[in-house]
């Protein structure tokens, strides 16, 4: 159990992270979402141990982060943002040397550093030094050495940042597969992320919670929650699509690009429209490409609450 | 306990992991030949003993120990490994003790590498082996001192060239405190108590002594002690902005 109290963190006259409250249990994914700036990073840190908050509490698995930070520590895999390390040691002994802080040892060590190799595709650098890895392939060591010791609790600040799309998916995998007994904490500014892996995101503003709900409930919000959404075969028949779609009592509006010759037919709030528009579209002889019924766009909905 | 040995084993592989420790090594070897040499006059005194060797010590010590430990904490601030290690299992003072210990068992190989001079005081007449027994140990407490003050300016910045500013400051502080100029300024107003604890806070004072080869329990425990302190004070500056 990740659990923060009115977690609050000043800098000089800026509130980085303000009145933070929160729970997350095992078996949850959470996603931290929020724009540059927003304390993401900062709220992460105080729950690391690393930043010491102005007011409020934090604890993992009930070890207060302040007062019995040895223990809270030793619950956590932590990966920090920018995924730091010792530049100058080989991947092998920066490994090596984390599993032995870790307390790891013998067997044990062996197969956990074994398994965090492969399960990262370390093998083949594992004699370079850190300094010469390219971007994704430092961020993997960051993430290796974050889960060595089979943490019950992840912390990971932008585990996805600079993989390329292979490894993001590997990364994706790899945490759906921890998620069933770990508690995890993500932060990313990639949004399909937070449908691939989370079963619940924040996002935060200004160091303040503004949206705290499941992926789904949080496309709900979106102005294309169950819209309609047409692609034509044939751009002559965008404005007769356009004319016909507004006619429908439960369309509230209807949104055309022409570059992608689509016209998109948003839903007057619980109306139900897919089947009256591809019924209209049937009536009308209108030559489709595609027709899909929208979830909603996380993007529009992030845009609009952290505004 | 455990992980003192697991930082100070790392810190000590990263030091030979760079060119910095055979440059540091060469250094302090070319500089300490030619003190004793050159400024000690080894040959023109036609004494057998390392007494111009051990007197030039603190002034060697005064630049090359900040040029050593300016890294050791200032370095994990601006890679930012320092959030890695901070949030470790592992206890604040073991990080201030394993990475102290790495540049002093460092300064030790440093030192023993000078062992030639030994060799050959003892080729050219019977010295006092004892004195200068007691000469090394002194040094060696010395440089830890020298280490514990860097240690300390290191954890108070994120740049190395200010941490090694610093502790040359506090440093040449610290051995002014002893040297008859500084303390007549004192002695023609102030009360001989506040000279002597002046004089009594100097490395010099004490070097001096052990490097005679008078072995004293006080001037031990004046290093221990002032070893001590800067490494609490260490572990204070960090605990105080671990993100700075
Ligand atoms: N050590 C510090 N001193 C002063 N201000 C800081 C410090 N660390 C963070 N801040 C400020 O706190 C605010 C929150 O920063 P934080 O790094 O938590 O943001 P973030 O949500 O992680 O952003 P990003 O998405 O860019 O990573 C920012 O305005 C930042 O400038
Ligand atoms: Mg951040």
């Amino acid at each position: 159990m990740i659990k923060t109290d009115h977690l609050t963190k000043h800098y000089g006259q800026l509130k980085a992270v303000d009145d933070v409250s929160f729970q997350v249990g095992p078996g949850e994914v959470l996603g931290f979402l929020g724009p540059n700036g927003a304390g993401k990073t900062t709220t992460m840190r105080m729950l690391a141990g690393f930043v010491a908050p102005t007011s409020g509490s934090a604890s993992i698995c009930g070890h207060d982060v302040a007062t019995d930070a040895l223990a809270a520590k030793t619950a956590l895999g932590y990966l920090p943002e920018g995924a730091p390390s010792y530049g100058e040691m080989t991947v092998r002994r920066f490994l090596e040397f984390i599993a032995d802080l870790r307390g790891l040892e013998g067997a044990r060590r062996t197969a956990r550093l074994d398994h965090v190799i492969g399960n990262l595709h370390l093998a083949g650098v594992l004699g370079q030094t850190i300094d010469t890895l390219s971007k994704g392939f430092r961020r993997r060591v960051g993430l290796a050495q974050a889960i060595v010791h089979d943490p019950p609790v992840l912390i990971l600040d932008e585990p996805t940042d600079g993989l390329d799309p292979n490894q993001k998916h590997e990364v994706r995998t790899l945490i759906n597969d921890m998620a069933r007994e770990k508690i995890i904490v993500i932060s990313t500014h990639i949004l399909e992320e937070v449908d691939a892996v989370c079963t619940r995101a924040i996002i935060i503003a200004r160091g303040r919670i503004v949206a705290d709900d499941t992926p789904a409930g949080l496309a709900a919000r979106s102005r294309y929650h169950n819209a309609v959404s047409m692609q034509l075969a044939e751009a002559s028949q965008l404005e007769t699509a356009r004319a016909a779609v507004a006619s429908l009592p439960s369309v509230a509006a209807v949104e055309v690009s022409e570059r992608e010759a689509r016209v998109t037919a948003l839903p007057k709030p619980g109306a139900l429209i897919f089947a009256p528009v591809s019924e209209l579209a049937a009536r009308t002889g209108l030559k489709l490409k595609e027709l899909h019924l929208e979830a909603g766009r996380l993007d529009e909905v992030f845009r609009t609450i952290t505004a | 306990m455990h992980n003192v040995g697991i930082i100070t084993r790392r810190e000590l592989a990263s030091y030979f992991a760079t060119p910095l420790a055979y440059v540091f090594i060469l250094i302090f070897l070319v500089l300490a030949n030619a003190f004793t040499f050159y400024l000690g006059g080894f040959y023109e005194r036609g004494q057998a003993d390392l007494a111009p060797f051990f007197t030039f010590q603190p002034w060697l010590y005064l630049f090359l120990i900040p040029a050593l430990s300016m890294k050791l904490w200032a370095e994990e601030r601006k890679s930012g490994s320092i959030e890695l290690l901070m949030t470790q299992p592992v206890k604040l003072w073991d990080a201030v003790l394993g990475k102290f210990l790495a540049a002093w068992a460092f300064t030790a190989l440093a030192l023993g590498l000078t062992f030639p001079l030994w060799i050959t005081v003892n080729y050219l007449g019977s010295p006092d082996n004892g004195a200068i027994l007691a000469g090394y140990l002194g040094s060696l407490l010395l440089a830890g001192g020298f280490l514990a003050i860097g240690s300390c300016m290191s954890a108070l910045t994120r740049n190395q060239v200010v941490a090694f500013i610093l502790g040359v400051a506090v440093c040449f502080a610290f051995l002014l405190a002893g040297f008859p100029l500084v303390l007549d300024v004192f002695r023609s107003w102030a009360p001989q108590v506040l000279v002597d604890a002046i004089a009594s806070l100097s490395f010099l004072t004490h070097f001096e002594s052990i490097s005679k080869g008078v072995i004293d329990v006080r001037d031990l425990l004046y290093f221990v002690m002032l070893t001590g302190f800067f490494l609490l004070a260490t572990a204070v500056a960090l605990d105080l902005r671990k993100d700075l």
